[in-house]
């Protein structure tokens, strides 16, 4: 470090982890070491017990069994308090800061400046005096070194995303953490964001600290890493040092089998269009404009993506075209009717489905049973309803166990409150209500988002086999790996607008990276 | 195999589900002794006193249960509104704004169409209560109005617009000009509900009680509640909305007309409530004057009895029993004990603390329970079970 200071960090063990919860053992027996210099990456689906390890790890849970060695000493820890003291840090998917406090303030939230003495008056003057000047002058410092650059008198609201990690990254920096744990940290970053963030985690552990990196992305922790410990089902499968890594390798050791990462699709067989926008606006949920001016077509037969930051744009879009908010402008188009501001039961009716970003809020009602979600869209059906009135409980129950059976849905029964299954079972229960009306057109948003591989390979598989039944899609997806893997056009949105359509064959990633953070395509040579 | 022992010891399972209720009973009555003890009664004496107070002759017993019909009414409409997501404090209001419409109905009537006149009478009570409580709904759905406000000024309202009619279009003309309490006409002897007696000759149950036909009306509306809310796509559509307004929209249902018929079915099951006790118990509308003066804040105690059925028409029914079982039973208490006549409403309130915060611990234990299944899904016995049958 460039002060000079010698770091304590030398190595990190876990041993036999065990951890219970009620009917679960989410973690079974899991060995885990970090050394200083070092980025570990700690690789798993959703559930596998990377989060549950390291929030062992951090002071938040509590192990059953298994030691947990700092430098070969104990680290017996009853809250982050102590770990934190122990200098371990961690970055949270789900930023923990105050928006409206600036940079500074928020590293000074719960800090304790050290009493110069062991009197009364300094300890007391510790404890109820914070020198944010201090703070400051050392914040700017850290900053410096690591190339974290954010301005340290910003309110975090002003920050774009990138930035509020880089604030994370610092307070956790200005603790003392020699050790950080960083749980998904390139989530919500674009393509450069996330170069940027890997050359300082980089320099991080030349310095000689410990990083566990927990990912799903295989390329990411293939770039970054230099060992690679996978986990499933709470198990440890196994540790492969990074240059001996392949995704494949990788994949199969996630899930327990091959996956295929290139599908094997014909070209697109583009029929007529079937949805289009023209210089459509709208209005975001804070009030300041979301799509200002968009137009596009989608054709039957044909996956267009829409890569893009979260947060440009493309909620509103989704949203505009289902009839869930009011486009202030321009019309929207569909199987040549125009369904601008129309209703969503008839929006849905023309053979229209959508697949909501939000499938907790949008998508499903928690407190139903899978059934009663199921048959959410179609109830007043003749075939749910007898005179649309009295639900026919057992129509209703045969439909969904063959929803069930056909998407691979694992319920213990159709009656099962909804919200008690994964978030991959969930999502191949919307997946499957909205394609079983047979729709022309398909807005898929964020289809994958926090889904198991295995789910995810699946919805992938129907997206495209829909496809090739000549239905038009609109795929919008803040996981550029995934518009880039199955969309046949991809079209770039940033502040409201595309800002550049790039066909399949004439991907460059740079270029949209570079449109994703705002540069419009024609300036680019 | 297994799924077979597992399904026949469903039903103690269910009943375990239950012990939390017990036990929070038990915590309510401990509690309660202590304040008794404290005002230097005896608990027993006064627990027994209302036990027997509330069900320990045939004479207490139904007048638990004609004090409980009213209750029944409105926690079977509040049960229906909280399912649509709709808080309705307003069912002070709507009782009065049902008994009314349904006392003009009568009194317009007279003798002119028989028997007709109780029908058209309920009728025009659940008219009157239902628009009165699609007042609030419609002012939510469409205007944003918080409903808890809305409705608890309504009740304000209805309360005076009584007061100025029964003191004035709709005041009794013989007692006109007299110094009198404020009230209607009696109403003809063929519109009064009949007295709800069980048996026949001198054994009948409840011969010579005030009990009344209005529980039969009551248990009914409770089933077709129930029947509404879970059987039909109405019902379907008012929970969905309920538990989520954005995946409601999304689904294509109205969302705002869901909002205003839920809080006219709540205010027409309350209305009823109001006539009932016009057609039933007081054959004429009276009140004191004071808010509660008609309603014997049946309005407010509904709400705590829906809550206390489980937000449940079904469960609505014995808990508004056992609602009513406490007032009279608590009355008997005071009377007996002479402890202070705000012991009453303490004990019930802390019963009904107990009670309701004892549903968490139900709902965990489910919640639980859904768990360990999705669990042993997820380890894939499903698909061996699948294998196994299919």
């Amino acid at each position: 470090m460039g002060q000079g200071m010698a770091l304590q960090f030398k190595h990190l063990h876990m041993n036999g982890i065990v951890k219970q919860f009620p009917g679960v053992l989410a973690c079974d027996h899991v060995d885990f070491d970090v050394q200083a210099g070092e980025i570990h990456a700690l690789l798993g689906e959703n559930g596998a017990g990377k989060s549950t390890l390291m929030k062992i790890l951090y002071g938040l849970y509590r192990h059953d069994e298994g030691e947990i060695l700092l430098n070969d000493e104990p680290l017996n820890a009853s809250s982050p308090t102590d770990t934190i003291a122990r200098g371990v840090g961690m970055i949270h998917q789900h930023f923990m800061l105050v928006p409206s406090l600036t940079v500074v303030e928020n590293i000074a939230l719960g800090l304790r400046e050290e009493p110069a003495d062991a009197s009364f008056i300094s300890r007391l003057r510790s404890r109820s005096v914070l020198d944010l000047g201090r703070i400051r002058k050392k914040l700017v410092e850290l900053s410096e070194t690591y190339n974290l650059r954010v301005n340290p008198d910003s309110p975090i609201w002003q920050l774009s995303v990138g930035e509020q990690q880089r604030v994370e990254i610092l307070r956790a920096l200005y603790k003392g953490s020699e050790l950080l744990i960083l749980d998904e940290p390139t989530a919500v970053l674009t393509p450069q964001e996330v170069d940027d963030l890997f050359l300082i985690l980089r320099q991080m552990a030349d310095d000689g600290r410990g990083l566990i990196f927990i990912s799903h992305k295989l390329h990411e922790v293939i770039n970054l890493t230099h060992r690679i410990t996978v986990l499933r089902d709470g198990c440890r499968v196994g540790s492969i040092a990074t240059q001996d890594a392949t995704k494949e390798i990788l994949a199969e050791m996630m899930v327990g089998r091959p996956v295929v990462f290139q599908y094997d699709q014909d070209a697109a067989k583009r029929g007529p269009v079937r949805l289009s926008m023209q210089n459509v606006e709208s209005v975001s949920d804070r009030g300041t404009p979301g799509l200002s001016g968009v137009s596009m077509e989608v054709h039957a037969g044909e996956i267009v993506g829409v890569a893009g930051v979260s947060g440009n744009g493309q909620k509103e879009l989704a949203e505009v075209i289902a009839g869930l908010r009011v486009a202030t402008a321009g019309s929207v188009t569909a199987l040549d009717k125009d369904i601008t501001n129309a209703e969503p039961a008839k929006i849905k009716s023309l053979g229209i489905s959508y697949i909501p970003e939000e499938r907790m809020v949008d998508g499903i009602i928690k407190d139903f049973s899978v059934a009663e979600n199921y048959i959410l869209r179609d109830c007043t059906t003749q075939h749910y309803a007898a005179n649309g009135l009295f639900m026919r409980f057992n129509k209703i129950k045969d439909a969904c166990e063959e929803a069930i059976r056909a998407y691979a849905i694992k319920t213990p029964h159709t009656s099962t409150k909804i919200k008690s299954l994964s978030g991959g079972n969930i999502q191949k229960l919307v997946l499957a209500r909205e394609l079983s009306s047979d729709p022309q057109i398909i807005i898929a948003s964020q289809p994958t988002r926090g889904v198991d591989i295995g789910a995810i390979e699946y919805i992938h598989h129907r997206l495209l086999e829909e496809r090739d039944n000549g239905k038009a899609i609109l795929l919008i997806s803040e996981d550029l790996d995934e518009v880039l893997l199955l969309a046949d056009r991809i079209l770039v949105i940033y502040e409201g607008q595309f800002v550049g359509e790039v066909d399949r064959d004439d991907v460059v990633i740079e270029e949209i990276g570079k449109m994703m953070a705002g540069s419009a395509q024609h300036e680019m040579a | 195999m297994q799924a077979q022992t597992r399904l026949s010891w469903g039903w103690l399972q269910r009943l375990a589900d239950f012990f939390p209720v017990f036990i929070a009973v038990l915590l309510a009555v401990i509690t309660s002794a202590i304040l008794l003890i404290a005002l230097e009664a005896d608990p027993f004496t006064a627990f027994s006193e209302m036990l027997g107070g509330a069900f320990g002759t045939e004479n207490a017993f139904a007048e638990t249960l004609v004090k409980s019909v009213p209750i029944m009414f409105v926690a079977i409409g509040i049960t229906i509104a909280f399912r649509g997501g709709v808080v309705n404090i307003g069912g002070e209001g709507q009782m009065i704004a049902g008994a009314l419409l349904g006392a003009a109905v009568t009194l317009g009537l007279g003798e002119s169409v028989g028997w007709l006149v109780i029908p058209l009478a309920l009728i025009a009570a659940f008219i009157g209560g239902g628009l009165y409580g699609a007042i609030a709904g419609f002012l939510k759905a469409y205007f944003d109005v918080n409903e808890i406000l809305s409705t608890i000024m309504l009740n304000q309202v209805a309360v005076q617009l009584m007061n100025y009619l029964l003191n004035g279009p709709m005041l009794d003309p013989e007692s006109a000009g007299m110094n009198h309490i404020p009230k209607t006409a009696r109403i003809a002897e063929i519109a009064e509900l009949p007295r709800l007696v069980i048996g026949f000759g001198d054994n009948a149950l409840f011969d010579r009680t005030r009990l009344h036909w209005g529980l039969i009306i009551a248990i009914v509306l409770a089933v077709i509640s129930y029947i509404l809310l879970w059987r039909t796509v109405i019902g379907f559509r008012i929970r969905a909305v309920g538990q989520n307004e954005r995946a409601s929209r999304y689904a294509g249902f109205r969302v705002k007309q869901q909002i205003v018929l839920s809080m006219f079915l709540s205010g027409g099951m309350a209305g009823l409530g109001g006539a009932v006790q016009v057609l039933g118990l007081q054959y004429r509308l009276q009140t004191d004057g004071s808010p509660a003066g008609f309603t014997g804040s049946a309005g407010f105690n509904g709400i705590v009895a829906a809550l206390f059925g489980g937000l449940n028409p079904l469960g609505a029914v014995p808990a508004s029993v056992l609602f009513g079982g406490l007032l009279v039973g608590a009355q008997k208490m005071q009377r007996e004990l002479g402890v202070p006549a705000a012991m009453i409403t303490a004990i019930n309130g802390i019963i009904v603390i107990f009670v309701v915060s004892s549903q968490i611990f139900i709902q965990r234990r489910m919640q639980r329970r859904a768990k360990l299944e999705i669990a042993a899904v997820e380890k894939n016995k499903f698909e061996d079970t699948a294998q196994e049958t299919g």
